[in-house]
């Protein structure tokens, strides 16, 4: 018997799998596909505190290996998640992380607040990195002083865990990674996109209507694979894995790397069953290699 | 219900160097499709096409547990599946989309350009069963991007337009004498490029027709949880893959 259960600042995860903002919408459009009770958690679409309409179409391009998008952060707003979506979503025995985003401080707070007494919800993923809005997002995440500045002001406002989400667009992730954890951060989560562009050379123009995008998929793998090894080595909060995750195999080097638990990204685009394949993959390799418990795994590498 | 399934290619029907319908099997019963209906193919043994590849259904048989797809080779991807060896395997997630509405007793209109035809023999069918009549009306380049005619005339009469004059009236589709005048349709449905489409949407505005059109936005997921394929709409910007592909024109803002 493998012991799948892992912990990210005192919650437990049924297992190490769970799934990435903005690549999951809220979980209902997988529920043909798989049983979303099976995931160790779900990381819902990013949420502000208004209607956002988000940005022009085209958004995404496909790359080698990976695709850009450029979504802008479109959703609803935090009351329509809570009074419309919240209510429906709340049934499957996993754990729901609301990714909330914001152009000011103000914003990030007024989100969190709006959440800390939701009874089900016991975290939230502030994204101070997304690379596809004109004001905010990255802009959080690539200052240390201002990625602080945000995870204090959450933090006197959440009484629950806060994982930050770090963009990879900086020079030195762990220096961002220690201020958000000096901060009063309870997890970070890493990597959000690499900033990255497509050129239509027949047309000579930019194929998305940002000009620039957000980069993932397997293309990126190794460089997340690299970030989450470093900033295993400079903080002491858990880390959840994020970058190219395709497999089983992928997900392990990830946790080998440091990482406590794992987000399937754009892999979900592509296999919409994939989540729990990765889950059964993890399970088995447990198995195959005499790991009783899957956090055992966790910054394993031999090196 | 939406599900993934793996399906086997029977063989492909070429209609010239660049389009073909691929017909697939499966061993299990295959899911129940509307016409404008779309899967999300994955092209198998292409390592540099990442991501699926959202097809229109042609048609489905569900006696023999055959589906068809009429593509056409526009990129790698779509060249790729039609390069495949007979029995190999595809794995394709579907139904997925909405459809086009079924009008019961009445006179429809149904306009089409490149890929865009793919759903109409499906549509002419279940409009058929309700006692509608259909009248077709195909826009293409040339004679020789003029497809599945045979198909369409079992169901109801067929107009072509052809840029060069090679077959049927010279022109746009737009500029097709049916529209001139007053058209006794109570209905359009239009699938083709944009401008195509936009073209006919406006004629049908002015005429005071309902006209629905449905788009082919570029898409990853195909399920409503990237938010890449949005359209502009009257209620905000809307995924194409699931609040469509079929739009009442009145609703797009393009």
């Amino acid at each position: 018997m493998v012991n799948l259960n892992v912990n990210i600042a005192g919650l437990n995860l049924k297992n190490p799998v769970t799934t990435a903002s903005g690549t999951f919408g809220f979980g209902e459009e997988f529920e043909d596909f798989i049983d979303l009770n099976r995931l160790g958690g779900i990381f819902v679409k990013g949420l502000t505190l208004k209607n956002r309409e988000g940005n022009d179409y085209p958004r995404m391009a496909e790359t080698p290996s990976g695709m850009l998008n450029a979504v802008g952060l479109q959703n609803k707003g935090i009351d329509y998640f809570l009074n419309t979506i919240y209510p429906k979503i709340k049934k499957w025995d996993t754990e729901i992380f609301p990714n909330i985003n914001g152009s000011v401080v103000e914003d990030y707070i007024a989100v969190a607040e709006k959440l800390n007494d939701v009874e089900g919800i016991h975290g939230l993923e502030l994204n101070i990195s997304c690379p596809n809005v004109k004001e905010g997002g990255m802009a959080f995440g690539v200052s240390c002083p201002s990625a602080m500045a945000v995870t204090r002001a959450v933090r006197e406002v959440y009484d629950k865990i806060i994982i930050v989400k770090l963009s990879p667009n900086v020079t030195d992730i762990t220096e961002i990674a220690k201020g958000v954890e000096s901060a009063g951060a309870d997890a970070v989560s890493l990597v959000n996109t690499l900033l990255g562009m497509a050129i239509d050379a027949h047309t000579r123009k930019p194929v998305l209507s940002t000009i620039t995008g957000g980069l993932s998929g397997p293309a990126i793998k190794p460089v997340a694979l690299r970030m989450v090894w470093q900033v295993y080595n400079a903080v002491k909060i858990p880390i959840v894995g994020i970058g190219g995750i395709m497999n089983a195999t992928d997900a392990i080097e990830f946790m080998l790397a440091g990482s406590s638990a794992i987000q399937v990204g754009t892999a979900n685009f592509i296999d919409p069953q994939i989540s729990i394949k990765i889950i059964d993959g993890i399970k088995e390799y447990c198995s195959n290699n005499g790991i009783a418990n899957v956090a055992d795994l966790t910054g394993a590498l031999i090196t | 219900m939406k599900r993934v399934q793996d399906f086997n290619v029977v063989g492909y029907n070429w209609l010239n160097k660049d389009n073909y319908i691929i017909t697939l099997s499966s061993d299990s019963d295959i899911e129940n499709i509307d016409p404008g209906n779309f899967a999300e193919i994955k092209v198998p043994n292409s390592p540099d096409v990442f991501l699926r590849r959202p097809i229109s259904v042609l048609d489905v048989d569900h006696g023999e547990n055959t589906i068809k797809f009429y593509i056409k080779a526009m990129g790698k991807g779509t060249r790729q599946l039609g390069n495949l060896d007979v029995d190999s395997k595809v794995n394709i997630v579907y139904p997925l989309g909405n459809s086009f509405s079924i009008i019961h007793r009445k006179k429809v209109l149904i306009v089409g350009g490149g890929s865009g035809i793919a759903p109409f023999i499906m549509l002419a069918s279940k409009l058929i069963d309700v006692s509608t009549e259909v009248t077709f009306l195909i826009g293409a380049r040339s004679k020789g991007d003029v497809f599945l005619t045979d198909e369409f005339n079992k169901f109801g009469k067929v107009l072509v337009t052809t840029e060069d004059g090679s077959m049927g009236e010279k022109g746009l589709v737009t500029q097709h004498s049916i529209f001139a005048g007053n058209m006794d349709f109570d209905h359009i449905y239009t699938c083709g490029p944009d401008p195509m489409m936009k073209a006919v949407a406006q004629i049908a505005h002015e005429k005071n027709i309902p006209c629905e059109a449905s788009l082919e936005n570029m898409m990853a997921c195909g399920i409503g949880a990237c938010l890449c394929c949005v359209t502009p709409t009257v209620r905000g910007n809307e995924c194409v893959c699931t609040e469509g592909p079929v739009f009442n024109s009145k609703d797009l803002k393009w």
